[in-house]
């Protein structure tokens, strides 16, 4: 049974820690890490030392850590690995690491793909933001915005038809979209699918300016 | 020898010997009974396909009926092996056309499979029964429709997981009209509309159709009356999603799946609609699996079906199922065996479900019979672990992925060294094993002590040093495939078991500490072991020795470096001195 000696070699966890994949000192520069413009950038592997990253990186490991104060095991480990990260990341988005979680990519096709578009209503002071995907139907996605945003409630008469209105000043709201080609679209007149899949934005204009679109009050019925 | 025994006894005799390693053990009896068995082997399992040639496998096996191939390494599955690596199947059909044209089964796994393939064994092959190609790719619907047109007696055809080049709707209308020995269907990967009528009219004159696994854009409209034609179904895989929803169509499709008395496996319900769940309470009692993982059901009517199946033996699902679910599942399910639990939300950064550790405990202690386990959470501790493996003594598979890198115990902050300790020492016959959470080299010294039956080990982020490693390959005696990613092992360990390497399939490691000049030596002292090395940012030899490689794929093999490496895999020289420089 051959058995061999380790040669004799320069320490791996030497204060060189080339990080795997670099292939000359100079790219180090360029090198994509974690961590903000300007912060130190040293990664170190091998479990000894401290890293000296960015704070708010080292900020938002801990708690994302599942608890608030992480053992110092925890904060040394931190590989280059396979990470691809841009510098600026802000400190809530956690750079996404290849074949992490090791879901199958198939499988990942199966689940939601998060179709997120910003919602803006016109004399809201903010946006919001919606995922298209969770929804089924424009009515579901109609009283999902409603819970977004308390400026509007959706009035339903006799007839099934919803009116967006602000019950403050009586002031009706049309929804409208941006689909893929740039243009203004009313929310309801295609199916939902193709809504879902053209749809880049969405804004809630006051109906007195909602002139250019179709004359008729949109009517949102149970298409799903 | 005072006699001599016959061959045809033997033979006989050896008919009835299937398990490859009895007939390994068998062919080491002596010469007499190594050439009788290699005569009258039917089937071969080759576990790597690059670690025989198809040649030496041919000359060993005379008269093969059966084979299986692996490709690619396990990590290829989350994008950790680059494309083109390998896995090429055309050279073993190839060689297979000329050797055995009474082939009859071909069952490939993450193997590359091109069209020219698929059409020599479509006219090469005069009885072919069989093809599966499990999470395979290269191969496009053409290839499909010649097998469809030329294979008169194909049996089973099974596409699972494999990427599918959609050009063409109608290749299963090339299956003749004359043609009613389907038994068994998968074609839940292919994406795009296939033409229903020749689906049907299929269905309808195969009476030994058993198994029959849809694509999502089989409309639910055309289930009831698939499920009328094919009463006989035992396995069905189908979406239960319509744009519009009939009232009628609820009664139909009630009325079909009573109608399948013998339906025991269930799987798909992409976009179902719950409303619809209620036709398939009728058959939850029959059914031995359920696979919801890629159904959004929510908890309540999960646990409201769930609870229907008494005689449940496999489970997978999302989880959605929460612990509230598992309880359920543990108070009904006694008869389950196989438990995976996937993430609806793997990339998002809150838990999006209520779903934790104690949904495992509940199973653990209700299961008497759970073995096999694969559950994805956010948070663990070692009590947990600890109380799992003391209920479960008898599990063989276990797999945790904590979806948080470096996750500790979250009650005391710990590694989860301890827990994953509790199980390799309690479950003695544990045979695969996949760690996540916080971990250091203890836990590796657990393994190695206790881990004598493990065949099958998965790292990710653990570990201090290449102590880690060294209890690893020291200590797991059974120990056959190992791949590792983002871990602190580096030359030391590897080179000091390099002998470990020749008893086991494969290692694979990236992200690693292992550098150049270690894979070099290893390469040179270890003939019979390829040690790829893939470095797609470039040539190992513009960057020190010491650098560590991307990544490494160390395999056993006979047939010596493989000729088909794309430009980024180094296979190290096995005979440096040799080569001209």
């Amino acid at each position: 049974m051959q058995d061999f000696k380790f040669d004799t070699m320069p320490s791996n966890t030497a204060d060189q820690s080339p990080d795997s994949g670099t292939t000359a000192m100079s790219l180090k520069d360029t090198e994509l890490t974690l961590g903000l413009p300007g912060g130190a950038q040293v990664v170190i592997v091998g479990g000894k030392s401290c890293s000296k990253r960015g704070y708010t990186d080292t900020v938002d490991f801990r708690s994302r850590c599942c608890s608030g104060e992480s053992s110092a095991k925890a904060e040394q480990v931190d590989w280059p690995g396979n990470e691809i990260s841009g510098p600026g990341n802000a400190p809530d988005s956690k750079a996404q690491v290849v074949g992490w979680p090791p879901v199958r990519s198939g499988r990942k096709k199966a689940l939601k793909s998060c179709k997120y578009v910003k919602v803006a209503v016109d004399g809201a002071p903010y946006l919001r933001k919606v995922d298209l995907e969770v929804h089924r139907s424009y009515q579901q996605l109609l009283m999902a915005l409603e819970t977004m945003f308390d400026c509007f409630t959706i009035r339903r008469n006799d007839l099934e038809e919803s009116k967006i209105m602000n019950p403050v000043n009586g002031a009706e709201y049309v929804p409208t979209y941006e689909d893929k080609d740039g243009d203004w679209m009313l929310v309801g007149d295609v199916p939902w699918n193709m809504f879902v899949e053209s749809c880049k934005r969405v804004r809630l204009m006051k109906s007195s300016e909602a002139i250019g679109l179709a004359p008729r009050t949109p009517s949102c019925t149970s298409t799903t | 020898m005072g006699y001599s025994f016959p061959e045809e006894v033997l033979e006989h005799v050896l008919s009835f010997i299937d398990s490859d390693s009895d007939r390994n053990s068998v062919s080491l009896v002596c010469k007499s009974w190594h050439d009788i068995e290699r005569w009258c082997r039917r089937r071969l399992f080759v576990g790597n396909c690059y670690a025989v040639s198809p040649a030496i496998a041919i000359r060993r096996f005379p008269e093969l009926r059966s084979v299986s191939l692996k490709g690619k390494p396990h990590f290829a599955d989350f994008n950790l092996v680059p494309h083109e690596w390998g896995g090429y199947a055309y050279p073993w059909i190839a060689a297979f056309a000329e050797a055995y044209p009474w082939l009859e089964e071909l069952r490939l796994k993450r193997m590359v499979v091109s069209d020219e393939a698929l059409e020599l064994i479509a006219k090469k092959f005069k009885n072919f029964r069989v093809l599966v190609m499990y999470s395979c790719e290269g191969f496009s619907t053409d290839g499909l429709a010649t097998i469809a047109a030329n294979c008169r007696n194909l049996k089973e055809l099974d596409l699972s997981e494999s990427e599918v080049d959609d050009v063409s709707e109608n290749w299963l209308c090339q299956f003749p009209d004359s043609y009613t020995s389907l038994e068994s269907l998968n074609i839940t990967s292919l994406s795009s509309e296939i033409r229903f009528s020749g689906l049907e009219r299929l269905v309808g004159r195969c009476p030994n159709l058993k198994t029959l696994k849809l694509s999502h854009s089989v409309p639910l409209d055309l289930l009831p009356n698939l499920l009328q034609k094919a009463p006989q179904l035992v396995e069905l895989g189908s979406g239960l999603h319509t744009k519009e929803v009939h009232p009628d169509l609820y009664s139909k499709l009630a009325g079909a799946f009573s109608g399948c008395k013998g339906l025991k496996r269930l799987c798909g319900l992409w976009d179902v609609v719950p409303s619809y769940l209620p036709t398939l309470y009728p058959i939850c009692f029959g059914l031995t699996s359920l696979n919801l993982s890629d159904a959004p059901i929510q908890c309540p009517e999960l646990i409201k079906l769930v609870s229907q199946c008494q005689n449940l033996q496999r489970l997978w699902v999302l989880d959605y199922i929460e612990d509230t679910g598992l309880n359920a599942l543990a108070e009904s399910c006694k008869d389950l065996r196989e438990l995976r639990v996937f993430p609806s939300d793997p990339f998002g950064q809150e838990p999006n479900v209520s779903l934790t550790e104690q949904g495992l405990v509940s199973v653990s202690a209700g299961c008497p019979k759970l073995h096999s386990v694969l559950y994805f959470c956010r948070r663990m501790s070692n009590v947990a672990l600890s109380t799992i493996a003391r209920n479960r003594p008898n599990l063989t598979r276990f797999r945790l992925c904590i979806i948080e890198r470096f996750c500790p115990d979250y009650i005391t902050l710990e590694p989860l060294d301890v827990g994953f300790g509790a199980i390799v020492e309690h479950c003695k016959d544990l045979k695969r094993l996949s760690l996540s959470g916080l971990l250091t080299d203890r836990v590796f010294e657990y393994i190695g002590s206790h881990g004598k039956k493990l065949e099958m080990l998965s790292l990710a982020f653990a570990g201090d040093s290449d102590l880690g490693l060294h209890h690893v390959l020291s200590g797991c005696k059974s120990l056959r495939k190992l791949e590792i990613r983002d871990c602190p092992f580096g030359d030391k360990a590897l080179l000091e078991n390099a002998a470990k390497l020749e008893t086991m399939r494969s290692l694979w490691m990236s992200a690693c500490q292992v550098s150049y000049r270690a894979c070099k030596l290893l390469g040179q002292k270890m003939p019979r072991l390829n040690v790829e090395v893939i470095a797609e940012q470039g040539h190992p030899d513009l960057s020190p020795d010491e650098y560590p490689v991307e990544k490494l794929y160390i395999y056993r093999t006979v047939s010596g470096p493989r000729s088909d490496m794309p430009s980024f895999v180094w296979t190290m020289d096995k005979n440096p001195a040799l080569r001209s420089s």
